[in-house]
């Protein structure tokens, strides 16, 4: 069959299924299990009630166990068990320790620590700037949305989007990246093939996902702005403060809770960045990231314990900001 | 600040250069390949993209018509041959042009080069010529010319008829068509599940429901790269294979989080007297969700069908992982490009033209819906 009608068929299928069952089981607890008539009516009414949050949430949480909270646990487990034929074998702390002795793994891992400093830091602050430039400008909206853009960029695109700049071509050619023009330009003596520099290449590449996150950051930053009562504003500026102390001292501070969301928010994308690495180096000349080197001993050396335990290390940093993010939401809820 | 930057105009000029300076940084790197992507191969080669809007000098080597050939003699045994450089064709107009290889610009056009005994030739600016010379001069190979002409700026579609109708490896029309398969039910079905769940956690009073709420925050972080061997396992182990039933069902579990908080949280905020008075009335709540809670929360349907779209389009993990296997029949798109940077990588008419097709419908429903695309993300983050 053509995929093209497996798919139509499918959302049919999906679609009229969801709504047969959500319908059925609906009809079932009120008519068959629990009529609302007869002498136990008003019991039967709570009863049906009780039970029909469950039957709202089946479906979803039901996806969700087997889809998230399965793979969690089957993770852990692999992580402690090493692949031979025809099962599986306790391995204990063996996989974990082979990490540890793994350069690359500490490669991977330093980098990772890197991106964490400095790519929140820089969306969020590229984010903020832009975000109060904007804020009173005629064109504001427009310019907002052009920045706003790179967000439905896939990692991908904006990889090649951003080797054409990095591009590099062997002196005496004419160079056609813009940075290696540029570099010449402004008097450099060799074109250099920049990605191959350690060191330099993983800031180049935490470059393209500053592009992409910057806008993100800007819209929520700019709404935050608005959200901040006039009344402060204006206060400081009676007492004569200027606008970088209005700014830094007022508006920051005021919206300091978002900037919070903001950056961990970005946190969790750089923790689970794969694409920008996969697509540009693969993690050659020592761009290393965890995601990427879990892949890697997941699908090319097939090594799923070590894989396995490299997942749960990316899961033991998120972990923090999961704890922190559920904490959030319990409070609001109070 | 509008009451402190109408007291200084010299902050609003320095902020409205500041953002044109940020959004043509933005703006800069996306403007490079676009441009590229309409260059031929050749162009792309010799000059940087920023300089596809400039004419450019071009100097090439012609030769005259076969003399034995074409030459015509004259009453007084003169010996000529008249033609163009450029055949019927015609040709960009000559700047300057020269006989010898070392000294290419010698001559305007119209001027002629005189090469001693007689002999000489002259070069129009539309291309024509004319050699003159005895019978020994004008035989043997045409005569060199080496012409420099300015080419104006020139952008082609070529590389996208070949990429999307062409034959051959780099088409990309397949992989097109593969991920809109994998991203219409990945964004529809969860919608679906996440939607009644939602009603359930914002209207619904049971035991157990604030629990809930934090196990589904839980999960909105918890990274997806620890459910690729166990789901891919499963998968295996009950018959999916890799396939698009397999790609569907990973992207509906690993969508449902987002989706389920983000309705959530809209639904919670819908007036709680439309709701009680529709109980009042003996609605039940099948009812109450699809004709009152449905239409009501249509922002927060396209918001999150918005996120759900973009991001499965732009996916390349999930994919490589649960679809692609090694017949290459169901690649997506981010697969093709990637595959494309190892093969081509330095066939940028083809890398550019690829990403390009690639980015056209994300873009295109970014700036249709971005309304929706915004809220969206508030509702989510603002806090």
């Amino acid at each position: 069959m053509h995929p093209a009608l497996q798919a139509v068929l499918t959302v049919g299928i999906g679609v009229s299924s969801a709504i047969a069952y959500f319908y059925l089981a609906n009809m079932v607890l009120d008519k068959v299990l629990f009529p609302a008539r007869g002498v136990h009516a008003g019991r039967n009414i709570n009863r049906a009630n009780m039970i029909r949050p469950w039957v709202f949430l089946f479906p979803a949480l039901f996806a969700l166990c087997l889809y998230l909270a399965y793979p969690v646990v089957e993770t852990i487990r692999l992580s402690v068990t090493d692949r031979v034929p025809g099962g599986y074998e306790w391995a204990g702390a063996n996989n974990y320790l082979a990490l540890t002795q793994d350069p690359k793994f500490w490669e991977a891992l330093r980098n990772n620590f890197f991106w964490l400093l400095v790519v929140p830091a820089l969306s969020t602050a590229f984010g903020l700037i832009i975000a109060q430039l904007t804020d009173r400008l005629k064109w504001g909206n427009i310019a907002k949305s052009l920045i706003f853009m790179p967000m439905a960029i896939s990692f991908v695109g904006a990889s090649v989007i951003f080797k054409l700049i990095y591009d590099y071509r062997p002196a005496g050619e004419e160079q056609i990246g813009i940075l290696n023009a540029a570099y010449l330009a402004l008097g450099g003596a060799e074109p250099q093939a920049w990605l191959t520099i350690p060191g330099l290449n993983n800031f180049l590449l935490m470059l393209v996902l500053i592009w992409i996150q910057t806008g993100f950051a800007m819209v929520i930053l700019s709404a935050a702005l608005r959200g901040i009562p006039e009344e402060t504003i204006e206060a400081a500026i009676v007492d004569g403060a200027n606008p970088f102390q209005i700014f830094f001292k007022i508006k920051v501070p005021q919206i300091m809770p978002t900037i919070m969301v903001v950056w961990t928010t970005i946190t969790i994308v750089v923790l689970k960045i794969f694409d920008i690495v996969f697509a540009m180096t693969n993690g050659q000349w020592g761009t290393q990231v965890l995601a990427n080197y879990m892949y890697d001993k997941l699908f090319r050396s097939n090594d799923w314990g070590m894989g396995s335990a490299a997942a749960m290390v990316i899961m033991l940093l998120v972990f923090p900001i999961l704890v922190w993010n559920v904490r959030q939401a319990r409070k609001e809820m109070r | 600040m509008d009451n402190i930057a109408g007291r200084k105009p010299a902050l609003g000029w320095a902020v409205n250069l500041s953002v044109v300076f940020i959004v043509a940084l933005w703006l800069f790197p996306t403007i490079g390949l676009l441009v590229s992507s309409f260059r031929t191969a050749d162009q792309i080669a010799s000059s940087g993209w920023w300089k596809a809007f400039f004419p450019t000098q071009q100097t090439e080597q012609f030769r005259t018509s076969d003399p034995d050939e074409t030459r015509i003699e004259t009453e007084t045994g003169v010996f000529v041959v008249e033609g163009s450089i450029y055949g019927d064709a015609g040709g960009p107009e000559v700047s300057t042009w020269g006989v010898s290889s070392r000294d290419v610009d010698a001559f305007v056009p119209g001027g002629t080069a005189d090469m001693g005994d007689g002999e000489s030739l002259t070069l129009m600016a539309d291309g024509s010529y004319t050699w003159t010379g005895d019978e020994d001069q004008i035989s043997g190979r045409g005569q060199r010319m080496f012409v420099t002409a300015e080419i104006p700026p020139e952008f082609t579609l070529r590389n996208y008829d070949s990429m999307i109708f062409g034959g051959g490896n780099d088409n990309i029309s397949k992989a097109f068509f593969n991920t809109l398969t994998v991203t219409i039910p990945a964004t529809i079905i969860p919608i679906l599940f996440a939607a009644f769940a939602a009603y359930a956690l914002a209207w619904m009073d049971f035991p157990g429901r604030a629990l809930l709420i934090a196990f589904i925050v839980a999960l909105l972080v918890v990274p997806l790269q620890l459910a690729l061997i166990p789901l891919l396992k499963l998968h295996l182990s009950i018959g999916i294979g890799k396939g698009y039933l397999g790609v569907w069902l990973a992207h509906t579990g690993f969508g449902l989080p987002l989706a389920i908080y983000l309705l959530r949280n809209y639904m919670a905020g819908l007036p709680r007297d439309i709701i009680e008075n529709a109980r009042v009335d003996g609605a039940t709540e099948f009812q109450i969700f699809t004709r009152i809670i449905l239409p009501l929360s249509f922002p927060a349907l396209a918001s999150f069908a918005i996120f759900q779209f973009l991001w499965t389009w732009n996916d390349l993990l999930v994919a490589i992982v649960f679809l692609v296997d090694s017949t290459g029949e169901t690649t997506v798109m981010t697969r093709h490009i990637v595959e494309l940077l190892g093969t081509r990588g330095g066939n940028w008419e083809v890398l550019a033209t690829a990403a390009f097709v690639s980015m056209a419908v994300p873009l295109a429903v970014f700036f249709l819906m971005q309304r929706y695309l915004v809220r969206g993300l508030l509702a989510g983050s603002v806090k």
